[in-house]
């Protein structure tokens, strides 16, 4: 399913007198199956863009596709039920959005709002509880008694209960410690794979933007400023500099390496892993550096 | 030398109806005068019931906490408080005035300062945190980091014989990430206040005279930075991180070439690429 961004300006209050303008001419395409992430500093527009994926918010002017649901400014689109469907949105600090009984209640909830049968429903709930790492004990908990990690997993579970088609992810890992976020980030990356699903990740981290992306939109002043693959938008410090954005600390790495030994890779290695690669081949004897 | 905290063989077992695992078991530790320390592990390693056991929220189980000479107890709890300052994770929720010098007075007018020392106080707090120039914002118009940044103020303020961070930057972007920790480090070279960091991030541990490793409620390791994280093995068994830099050295002693193991900088990995450079 490919979203499409036509033009997209958004204001909080419209009309008001405490208009807030957020969105200028966002013009953004999604492809199917895709990865993109979106970075961009507090305010740069990021959230606001997030909301409009599946129609929390709507365009002040301008034109959101999603899939084959049109949504223009100023219309008041109808059934938007499988737009939110398909659509899954985990917010920043998803586990605040907790508030069932048990475990299995709060994941079975998304799923049987839209209409799925209860015994599906529980399926589901079985199954992600696994997938995400958790032990099965922990269904018949309240999920108030869990730590700050699991709690995190029960509510992306809740998402992914619903079988979205999209899956767009606002900050995922804030908070969680290191190996908690290499686990979620190694999780989304499978089952956006396994899954065909389209994902957004909405990002700080130009780490996990360089490792996972398949596309990076850079938002800033409510504009979409930069869009390509990652070796495109990381080429291009200066401007990178202009947004106070860094690199991905593996390119920083790499750009400091070049100045002192003057050698100029012929990529940008966007993984710890590839620029160790990269020097190992280039030091070792009968590497390239040897010649 | 004066100790501020000393903690003897301190364990602690949250209430529950199944027999569980203490969350803090048998751990001993004290932090002097003007020393920092970083208290690092995963989620559920103890570190937080920790804190919660300094600052009096619970009692230990077995062993005693004993704050500026003091064994802490009921009886003693709001003496030694007064002498805590602490700053918790979320920026929104630890922010009670109006406007920023509003939100640094707020305890100081809860324990009678007077005003005129007030005054001073909540200005020469606000210089320490860089923030001078917001005294009359309000606090929605702040960002996350210096909302934090206020936070501490409050605390330093009070002219704490122990300031607990909890966990102070995990919830910010990276640029407000950036501002506390520098503020951090000039409240570090400026100031001889005692810290007690808890915290999984590698830039903040970084800071501490000396670092201490939990993991299942135990202490696992201590010991200063660089002693702690050259243990590349243990820490990231224990689902830690390492610097940036650390890990490709590693990753490049994996593939043969012969780099220090003690590289915890980029400057000291580039100047042993440069060394390799060299004798080429």
């Amino acid at each position: 399913m490919d979203i499409k961004l036509q033009q997209v300006s958004y204001a909080y209050a419209a009309g008001t007198p405490f208009e807030k303008r957020a969105l200028y001419d966002v013009d953004l395409t999604i492809p199917s199956g895709s990865y993109q992430a979106i970075i961009g500093h507090t305010g740069s527009g990021k959230s606001t863009i997030l909301q409009h994926l599946n129609a929390i918010l709507k365009p002040t002017s301008g034109t959101v596709q999603i899939g084959d649901k049109r949504i223009d400014a100023g219309q008041k689109p109808k059934e938007l039920k499988s737009v939110r469907q398909r659509v899954g949105i985990v917010f920043q600090f998803p586990e605040h959005q907790l508030f069932e009984e048990t475990v299995e209640k709060d994941i079975m909830f998304g799923p049987m709002n839209f209409g799925v049968p209860e015994e599906e429903a529980l399926r589901r709930a079985h199954e992600l509880v696994g997938l995400l790492g958790l032990p099965q004990q922990v269904l018949e908990k309240s999920p108030f008694d869990l730590s700050g990690g699991q709690m995190r997993r029960v509510a992306i579970a809740g998402v992914l209960a619903m079988d979205p088609e999209v899956l767009v992810l606002d900050e995922p890992t804030a908070g969680l410690d290191p190996r908690g976020r290499k686990e979620i980030m190694n999780l989304f990356a499978r089952l956006h794979r396994e899954k065909g699903l389209t994902t957004v990740l909405v990002t700080h981290s130009m780490e996990d933007a360089g490792r996972y992306a398949d596309r990076i939109a850079i938002m800033h002043s409510g504009k979409c400023v930069v869009e390509g693959t990652p070796q495109e938008v990381f080429a291009q410090t200066e401007l990178l500099e202009d947004f106070r954005l860094e690199l991905p600390q593996s390119v920083k790495l790499q750009r400091t390496i070049e100045e002192m030994t003057g050698h100029e890779f012929p990529t940008l290695y966007l993984t710890e892993e590839e620029l160790a690669e990269a020097l190992a081949s280039y030091w070792t004897p009968n590497g390239e550096g040897m010649n | 030398m004066t100790t501020v905290v000393r903690l003897q063989d301190v364990s602690f077992t949250y209430p529950s109806e199944e027999p569980i695992k203490p969350a803090v078991s048998h751990v001993s530790y004290s932090v002097n005068q003007g020393e920092w320390i970083a208290i690092v592990g995963h989620n559920g390693s103890g570190k937080s019931t920790m804190a919660k056991l300094i600052n009096g929220l619970l009692f230990p189980s077995e062993g005693s906490v004993e704050l500026f000479g003091h064994r802490l107890t009921e009886e003693t709890l709001w003496e030694s408080r007064s002498q805590l300052g602490m700053v918790f994770q979320n920026p929104d929720n630890q922010f009670v005035g109006a406007t920023v010098q509003d939100d640094v007075a707020f305890a100081l007018e809860n324990n009678g300062i007077p005003y005129e020392d007030m005054v001073q106080r909540v200005h020469s707090a606000l210089q320490q945190v860089q923030m001078s120039e917001f005294v009359n914002q309000e606090p929605h118009h702040l960002s996350g980091g210096q909302k934090q940044r206020v936070a501490i103020a409050g605390a330093i303020a009070m002219q704490p014989k122990l300031l607990i961070l909890d966990e102070a930057t995990s919830m910010l972007d990276p640029q407000g990430r950036r501002e506390v920790i520098q503020t951090l480090q000039t409240l570090r070279e400026t100031s001889d206040v005692t810290v007690l960091s808890i915290t999984h991030d590698l830039e903040e541990a970084m800071l501490a005279d000396r670092v201490i490793v939990m993991n299942g409620g135990e202490k696992f390791l201590e010991g200063s930075p660089q002693d702690v994280f050259a243990n590349r093995e243990q820490i990231t068994g224990l689902g830690l991180d390492l610097p940036f830099a650390a890990n490709v050295a590693a990753l490049l002693r994996a593939r043969g070439l012969d780099v220090p193991s003690t590289i915890m900088s980029e400057q000291e990995l580039v100047d042993a690429l440069w060394t390799l450079n060299s004798n080429k």
